[in-house]
């Protein structure tokens, strides 16, 4: 779309007609799954803070299709999406998500800390802006290991603000570490329009003077994130620096559920389901005779079917005991 | 035994670390410090050229890399600079690293130390001489080691590198040409046991760090006068060694926390209520605090003399205690 520093290293992978379904059948689990909490929220069976990504899938999708079990993956408040793309079970994020045992963190990480070390999300953290440096050191470790693991770190344009992202593009860069950033830029950092924090409206801008290759793409496009992404990945892969994806995206909900969101005007329906990433696909995947509407709405029951297994699964699940809390603080437990 | 400046004691271990450990990295400026010592760090530099990383002044940015590195399997011995200077690194330490094993119900673990100096920079001035231990004694998740000599380093530093946890190693700023006989081989202190480092029947003296060599004048002074003294070096904060407080209480009946940082919220004012918790029956005064007073630091000799623990303001406390006067809880 814009703002790119250099030509890519490397092709991204053709599509073929199976992973076109894949990265639907990904975007629709994400979509019916935060559906879900939203109602599981609002009737208090999801406890704390929670923050959707509706209306954002796509970079999720388009990203995590592509990289490796053994790539780490960082995010933010706003995670499910990601821990469900990177390969996180629906059932353990849900259970995580109710507070059960059997969740992601025990019960303990809640919405904001989802880990998932199997899968390689190694973090997602609170505090905006606090992740990058993390998967900075993860990239430094693939280095100093002589892995060639990427690192990708997925956050809002509002952590663009924060100091951590700057001291962190600069070391990237400085060290040549193999670190992808990808900014969900929807345009909102929490309740404030980008406009009124900053005067830099894109992010590919805001690391322009560093040795940075940078991209700027149409976030409600899966087809363009990953192209985009791929190409990135292929250059990380090589050894080849930082990089930066800037994916321009809507954010359907509020900051976070129960936000009034009394700062911006909602979409108007019709506008939205032109820049829905998931009709988007469908529209464009049929067309192209890549998958056919059965196709399509067995997706959407079979994300149904699981997003509804996953609830099951996270009610049976006791919560975590009261005294677990204090055994887990040190490795080396009865320290403190 | 030889003779060894903290400096050496600390670059023994580094050296047996990156020679043992592959995954092993030190990050960090002035790893030991400005003083003439700090020049003790080139050879090693030269040797280890590739597993040295020298950050910018990146101090927020810079304690989370150094964790994310470990987190993914490298040992990280990462030196933030003087305490006041880690505190643009406050939300990662706090908010990232300490919680972070216990947050991911218990799947992440952060083996990374950070490294500090902290206490009086003599001309330091109000951002040079922090001793902020109390505000990271706050934050559970992280494991505080306070060496109070070269020995002591070289030992402390040798756990802290095979902890699993992430571990603050606090030296003090004035400390790195102070020497002591260090052995040259390989060993380790644990964390969590105190060292009684003087017997005393009186009153029990209880400090760390460079506070530890002030409470062993005042024990000198004491006993000139009489009065028995205990001194307890606790070593290591996080975990704390209240057994060994709470014995020297039951025999002693007396109690004088001894601390560079400040007196609210501090490392004494803790010890103070573990003790009144848990040895209030052993005491026969009320215990004493010795601490730095509750104002910033100033560039001024005479306020640092004026606000911080000295032999003399212990001994003051330690008749005070021991003698039934007035109850000795003063800030410098």
């Amino acid at each position: 779309m814009s703002g790119r520093r250099q030509p890519p290293a490397g092709p991204a992978a053709e599509l073929d007609d199976g992973q076109a379904l894949a990265l639907l059948a990904t975007m629709r689990r994400i979509r019916l799954f935060e559906e879900r909490v939203a109602q599981l929220k609002r009737a208090d069976e999801v406890h704390g803070l929670i923050h959707l990504s509706i209306g954002q899938e796509a970079v999720a999708a388009g990203v995590c299709a592509q990289l490796r079990g053994d790539d780490p993956v960082y995010s933010g408040h706003r995670a499910h999406g990601h821990a469900i793309a990177k390969g996180a079970p629906l059932e353990r994020v849900m259970a995580e998500l109710m507070g059960r045992v059997d969740g992601l963190c025990s019960g303990l990480g809640g919405s904001m800390h989802l880990v998932d070390t199997e899968h390689g999300l190694l973090g997602a953290t609170g505090v905006v802006g606090g992740n990058v440096p993390i998967a900075l050191g993860s990239a430094l470790a693939a280095r100093l290991g002589d892995s060639d693991r990427v690192a990708v770190v997925f956050f809002g344009d509002g952590a663009v603000q924060a100091g951590h992202f700057n001291e962190s593009v600069n070391l990237a860069t400085l060290w040549g570490l193999s670190l992808i950033l990808v900014c969900e830029n929807n345009g909102f950092a929490e309740f404030t329009p980008r406009s009124a924090h900053t005067n830099i409206e894109r992010v590919s801008d805001v690391v322009a003077p560093y040795d940075l290759t940078r991209e700027t793409v149409d976030g409600n496009d899966v087809l363009a994130v990953r192209e985009a992404f791929g190409h990135l990945l292929a250059a990380a892969r090589a050894g080849r620096g930082p990089m930066l994806l800037e994916c321009l995206t809507h954010r359907v909900r509020g900051h976070y559920e129960g936000d009034p969101a009394r700062y911006r005007e909602a979409l108007a329906e019709e506008d939205w389901r032109e820049r829905d990433p998931i009709l988007r696909l469908e529209r464009h995947g049929v067309a192209a005779g890549w998958f056919d509407g059965d196709a399509v709405a067995a997706v959407e029951r079979d994300a149904g079917e699981a997003v509804s297994e996953a609830v099951r699964f996270a009610r049976q699940s006791p919560f975590p005991p009261a005294e677990l809390i204090a055994e887990l603080v040190y490795a080396d437990r009865g320290r403190g | 035994m030889p003779t060894k400046n903290y400096a050496d004691a600390m670059l023994d271990v580094l050296r047996t670390a990156m020679e043992e450990d592959p995954s092993f990295v030190v990050m960090g400026n002035e790893v030991l410090g400005i003083g003439p010592e700090g020049a003790q760090f080139e050879p090693f530099q030269r040797e280890y050229s590739e597993r040295i990383y020298f950050p910018p002044c990146s101090e927020a940015s810079f304690a989370a890399l150094a964790a994310g590195a470990a987190m993914c399997g490298q040992r990280v011995f990462a030196h933030l600079g003087l305490a006041p200077f880690t505190y643009p690194a406050f939300s990662s330490i706090a908010n990232e690293i300490a919680s972070a094993r216990t947050s991911s119900g218990g799947r992440l673990d952060v083996p990374v130390i950070m490294h500090m100096s902290h206490g009086l920079l003599h001309g330091g001035g109000g951002q040079h001489s922090e001793t902020p231990m109390g505000m990271y004694w706050n934050l559970p998740g992280i494991e505080i080691v306070m060496p109070s000599g070269a020995r002591e380093v070289k030992g402390l530093l040798r756990t802290a590198i095979r902890s699993d946890n992430p571990t603050l190693v606090v030296t003090h700023a004035f400390g790195y040409g102070a020497t002591d006989d260090v052995p040259d081989e390989d060993y380790e202190i644990p964390f969590g046991v105190a060292d009684l480092r003087r017997e005393g029947n009186d009153v029990t003296l209880v400090a760390c760090s460079a506070m530890v060599g002030v409470a062993l004048e005042a024990a000198e002074q004491l006993a000139a006068d009489g009065v028995g003294a205990e001194v307890i070096d606790l070593r290591t904060l996080v975990p704390l060694d209240e057994a060994a407080i709470l014995a020297s209480v039951a025999k002693t009946g007396h109690l004088v926390v001894v601390d560079e940082g400040r007196l609210r919220c501090g490392v004494a004012s803790e010890i103070a209520a573990t003790v009144s918790e848990r040895g209030f029956d052993s005491l026969r005064a009320p215990i004493a605090r010795v601490a730095r007073l509750d104002v910033p630091v100033s560039a001024s000799a005479i306020h640092e003399a004026h606000i911080s623990p000295s032999a003399e303001k212990i001994v003051a406390a330690a008749k005070g205690a021991v003698g039934a006067g007035a109850p000795a809880a003063s800030g410098g």
